[in-house]
């Protein structure tokens, strides 16, 4: 046994002063870290369970409790972390292949971070956002090669259906069983209230929230969980997941134990069974499969939804982008290795794939050089963490952002990182009643509102400094980039100049 | 009743035609090659005559489709409702994700025929396959059943390599003397009498859109494939 | 120092124009003039002008005009020339010397037509072949710049103040219906002459006023269709943006207006249901092609003018009307001292273009 003993990372502590023996602590952590102790009338706390979310520090009346990390230390080591030392231990043990969930958290560079932003000065004038005019609407979907003109020179009304959004930012999908009935419905209102769109992930769409359908996109992905002919109906755009940036190349698997009740019915797979999503598209091997796929899609649904592509960013990503944009998709979606997920092999997670800046910079780039650029809409997500980024982006050549990390903590997420746990005591990653309740879809649905509605605001800040009134002036307008601390190759993959330049 | 002559036409042009059309019955003359006939189709009659192309019946819900033919890669795919008849082979990836609806093959089918097939409910997909199957027949298989008959067949097993990878649910029946490899979570038995029973129902139906007759079908043995388990992987992960 | 097309160089400017809708024919004394007027919005650091109908004798001919830095390079274009082009007439553009233009490249002028042999073998069509050699030299023959390629039009500019580059290229010895006038201010020394505006391509002149906000946009989208955009001025974009639209695109300019400077959305939502599905249609088909910031621009074409102001109309710009005269220019000024008795003045809204073209012939 003590071979296998592995020291808690985190320590409750209490403040035996403040501490009030009130049990909240008890009742709200659904881990049982917490216990009250009759025969010496204390609150004690096994640390061992704890996965650090935060959720007694945050519900303590008279905060009594704080987390802190265990400053218990192996013999310190460069090359062998803690970490390092403490997956071995649980693999020896285990034979398991270790298991994370959120987005990668390895200290890998943040390209965002080392780009800055342009203002005009003097030689053309800031536009103050708060009195002119400052538009955010986007439209994504393909659009059309030709002007037709009908016999009496007007213009023909030759574009394909497009989404609308208010402002270039859009709920990423997360599937109903990864997270909760009243997850599902906060992003659903917020995204109706927005005018921006949510992606119901590859759990299908449970039957309350197909009134939301304007503002849904509706994912497919290789399992078809829920995918039939109303499904497919009910949202303005279908999302073909190939990949996701949390875990290019591999497939999802929701455990039996998480199909319960409604989960069961919108995934359409009996109670208690598997679901299993293979790794690849079964009938997606080579890149004309994937114009079948998009082509069967756009059939069955008489071509009056745009199609989504959503792929991981991978080392080849601008040339899976070149052929998604020439298969007939209308908006290619990219997931960069920092995006969240509900559970992915901890290797995975963190070695696989590429920085959404990078990819989205090249991937831009490549369609341009192609002059396909202007055949589809082009979505990046991945860990975008704020408005900036999403300027960032767009200015690196993005139509719209999509975001999940961020929309989730919004709900309450303090990224604990344990999702595939399935107890979330925020309510959000988990289907256990009492822990689902926690979260109130109306307050929800408030908190991502402002959430997005502050970002929106601050890219109308960002947009006004740079003289830009309008987000399409804005998109792929990479001068008003520059780069700080990073190498000629990496300015030249950004396609931006250094800081001074 | 409603006839389309495929030559020269786009599939698009097909497909609106036939969701437009307010005719139940459907004839669709020289199909060549036309992709996603009655994607996303309930309530039609169609007859195809001709190869039609990948992805025919995708997403159906509810129609009967008779292909004189035979038909190519990824026929029914997700499909929620209806019935397939093939007279003649079909492709790979036959039956993809079906979650409701039956398939009826005359001959053979290609790859991975009934992946990721499952059943909900009242929904319970079948897939019968006249002749013999390729390779990861009911790969990922959650639910419905697949019927191998190997009728006209000199295979053994009347199936490919991997029959049955990672399936968790659902039922493989072959029709055969010798069980193929098979991986460990399979579990495998000779049909008894209540197998057979279900077996007779569909091999009649096959016979009555095929001809043959069903006792002389039913003379051979069967084999029932089934999952130990409907979560394959719980073993697999841990976590710190 | 970097030469103009290696930096970009912000610049601000004075515009003037001058139209006869009769096709009455006016030297350029008029023209000089009116930009003079501006002086102070220039700083002596470019200066230019357009005219159109200036070569009656070559209409059916382009007319190249080139800068070349030395004869070597000069012998290297005229070779390209020579394997594309059938060239009727050759010559120096006559100047006049004057102590206030300095450092001149070699400036000739062709009048050339594409070789049939050219256009079966490229089976392009004859305007798409000609901008695509004029791309060419511009991007491939160092040291020689095409900076006019318009049939019976023509530009002339220089680094210097706008008056003296009049006097210089002696523009009183051209007659036009149509004239356009720069006056540039830009931020720091451009080095060479040939990003000096007007920028033309084929027979489209833009001259423009403003820095836009949207360059790079604009910049990497159009470069998509074969425009290589080697100036890195705002006027060398919206030129092109101008010729996609109206000449690849098939756009007339009034709605290629419309895609520039497009009508905000809550403008497009107000407007009946008809004219808002064009405009949303635009706007959107074309989204990449909106300009934004400011600018003032004058576009010269085929038997017509069009001025533009940004939608917000960051940028002044007045326009005068005198019997079939149309005058446009950044300051009234510069309009009155050359016709005192206007009929009209009118300062245009942002986002509406000012479309004015030749009264139609009852022969034609």
């Amino acid at each position: 046994m003590a071979i296998n003993y592995i020291y808690p990372v985190y320590e409750v502590v209490r403040n035996a002063s403040r501490c009030v023996n009130c049990k909240i602590c008890e009742k709200q952590c659904a881990n049982g870290v917490h216990k009250f102790d009759a025969k010496n009338g204390i609150m004690i706390a096994d640390e061992s369970k704890c996965v650090n979310c935060h959720r007694c520090v945050a519900t303590c009346p008279t905060r009594a409790l704080k987390i802190v990390k265990s400053d218990n230390t192996y013999r310190e080591n460069a090359n062998w972390s803690a970490e390092s030392m403490k997956e071995i231990y649980k693999q020896a043990e285990s034979g398991g292949v270790l298991l994370s969930s959120m987005g990668n958290p390895q200290p890998l560079p943040v390209y965002w971070d080392k780009i800055v932003i342009n203002a005009a000065q003097v030689t053309n004038p800031s536009v103050d956002p708060l009195r002119e005019p400052m538009e955010t609407t986007v439209f994504l979907g393909s659009k059309p090669d030709e002007i037709v003109r009908d016999k009496d020179g007007k213009i023909v009304d030759n574009m394909t259906s497009q989404l609308k959004l208010s402002t270039p930012i859009m709920f990423s999908a997360m599937s109903y069983g990864s997270i909760s009935y009243n997850a599902h419905a906060s992003l659903a209102k917020a995204a109706e209230k927005l005018g921006i769109f949510y992606n119901t992930g590859e759990g299908g769409l449970h039957e309350d929230f197909y009134r939301y359908g304007k503002n849904t996109i509706v994912q497919v992905a290789s399992g078809r969980f829920g995918v039939y002919k109303d499904y497919l109906e009910a949202g303005a755009c279908i999302e073909i997941k190939v990949g996701q940036g949390a875990k290019p190349g591999i497939g999802g698997h929701l455990p039996g134990t998480k199909i319960v009740g409604d989960i069961s019915k919108t995934r359409m797979i009996p109670v208690g069974s598997d679901a299993i999503s293979p790794a690849p598209h079964h009938d997606i091997y080579s890149i004309e499969d994937l114009r079948q796929l998009v082509y069967s899609l756009k059939e069955a649904t008489g071509y009056k939804k745009p199609i989504a592509v959503k792929v991981g960013a991978v080392h080849n990503v601008s040339a899976v982008a070149s052929g998604i944009a020439r298969s007939g998709a209308d908006i290619i979606v990219i997931d960069g290795f920092r995006g969240g997920t509900g559970a992915t092999p901890t290797r995975i997670r963190d070695n696989v794939g590429i920085p959404i800046e990078l990819a989205l910079a090249s991937v831009d780039k490549r369609l341009r050089d192609e002059g396909i650029r202007g055949n589809v809409s082009l979505v990046v997500g991945g860990s975008i963490r704020n408005s900036a980024d999403v300027i960032k982006a767009i200015a690196l050549g993005a139509d719209a952002c999509y975001i999940a990390t961020a929309a989730l903590m919004a709900m309450g997420c303090h990224l604990c990182r344990s999702c595939h746990l399935g107890k979330c005591n925020w309510g959000i990653a988990t289907q256990v009643p009492e822990l689902v309740q926690r979260l109130d879809p109306e307050e929800g649905c408030d908190r991502l509102v402002n959430l997005v509605n502050a970002w929106t605001h601050e890219i109308k800040e960002m947009m006004g400094g740079m003289g830009i009134n309008s987000i399409e002036a804005l998109k792929g307008n990479r001068l008003m980039l520059r780069g700080v601390g990073l190498n000629e190759k990496e300015l030249e993959i950004l396609g931006i100049k250094h800081a001074g330049e | 009743m409603l006839k389309i002559d495929c030559k020269d036409k786009h599939f698009s042009e097909i497909g609106k035609t036939i969701r437009e059309s307010k005719d139940k019955e459907i004839v669709i003359d020289n199909c060549l090659g036309h992709r996603y006939i009655a994607s996303g189709v309930g309530g039609k009659d169609i007859v195809i005559n001709g190869t039609p192309g990948n992805a025919l019946g995708s997403y159906l819900d509810g129609c009967k489709i008779v292909v004189n033919g035979s038909a190519q890669d990824a026929v029914g795919d997700t499909m929620n409702d209806g019935i397939i008849i093939i007279h003649g082979n079909s492709g790979d990836a036959t039956g993809y994700a079906m979650r409701g609806g039956k398939i009826f093959i005359k001959g053979d089918a290609g790859y991975r025929a009934g992946i990721h097939m499952k059943a909900y409910k009242d929904k319970f997909p079948v897939l019968v396959i006249g002749g013999k199957a390729g390779s990861f027949l009911g790969e990922y298989q959650a639910g419905g059943i697949i019927l191998v008959l190997g009728v006209n067949t000199d295979s053994k097993t009347n199936v490919g390599y991997f029959t049955g990878n990672g399936m968790h649910g659902g039922k493989i029946i072959l029709r055969s003397d010798e069980l193929p490899d098979l991986p460990p979570q399979i579990i495998s038995r000779k049909a008894n009498a209540e197998d057979l029973q279900e077996i007779e129902k569909y091999v009649q139906e096959y016979c009555s859109y095929f001809g043959g007759e069903p006792k002389d079908i039913m003379e051979k043995s069967f084999y029932v494939l089934t999952a130990d388990s409907a979560n394959p992987y719980k073993q697999l992960y841990t976590s710190l | 120092m970097p030469k103009e097309g290696e930096v970009r160089i912000p610049s601000g400017c004075a515009i003037s124009g001058i139209f006869s809708k009769s096709g009455k024919l006016t030297n350029g004394e008029k023209i000089i003039s009116s930009i003079a007027t501006m002086h102070d919005r220039s700083n002596g650091l470019g200066g230019g002008f357009a005219g159109y109908g200036i070569y009656p004798q070559y209409a059916d001919f382009y007319a190249f005009h080139i800068f070349y830095d030395d004869n070597e390079i000069r012998k290297e274009a005229e070779n390209f020339l020579y394997k594309n082009f059938f060239i009727v007439n050759m010559s120096m553009i006559p100047i006049r010397k004057t102590k206030k233009i300095s450092d001149e490249p070699l400036i000739l002028r062709y009048f050339v037509k594409p070789l049939d042999a050219r256009l079966h073998e490229t089976n392009l069509e004859e305007k798409e072949f000609v901008a695509r050699m004029v791309i060419k030299v511009n991007t491939t023959i160092k040291g020689a710049y095409i900076f006019s390629s318009g049939k019976n039009m023509g530009i002339f500019k220089a680094v210097g103040f706008p008056e003296d580059v009049g006097e210089y290229y002696r523009l009183e010895e051209y007659d036009a219906y149509c004239w356009t006038a720069h006056g540039r201010y830009p931020t720091n020394t451009p080095g060479w002459w040939g990003g000096a505006h007007p920028f033309g391509m084929l027979d489209y002149s833009v001259v423009h006023n403003g820095e836009i906000s949207s360059y790079d946009a604009n910049r990497r989208y159009i470069e998509m269709f074969g425009y290589k955009c080697t100036l890195m001025t705002d006027t060398e974009v919206i030129a092109y943006v101008i010729d996609y639209l109206c000449r690849r695109k098939g756009l007339k300019m009034e709605e290629a207006a419309q895609v520039i400077a497009a009508p905000f959305w809550t403008t497009i939502e107000k407007k009946p249901p008809e004219e808002r599905a064009l405009a949303e249609y635009l706007r959107n088909t074309f989204s990449s092609l909106l300009i934004t910031g400011p600018f003032s621009i004058m576009v010269g074409f085929e038997n017509g003018l069009m001025a533009l102001n940004d939608r917000l109309k960051l940028r002044s710009m007045v326009v005068g009307e005198k019997d079939d005269m149309v005058y446009i220019a950044s300051e009234e000024c510069a309009i009155r001292v050359i016709e005192p008795n206007l009929d009209r003045i009118w300062a245009p809204r942002g986002g509406e273009p000012v479309i004015v073209t030749l009264d139609k012939k009852e022969d034609k």
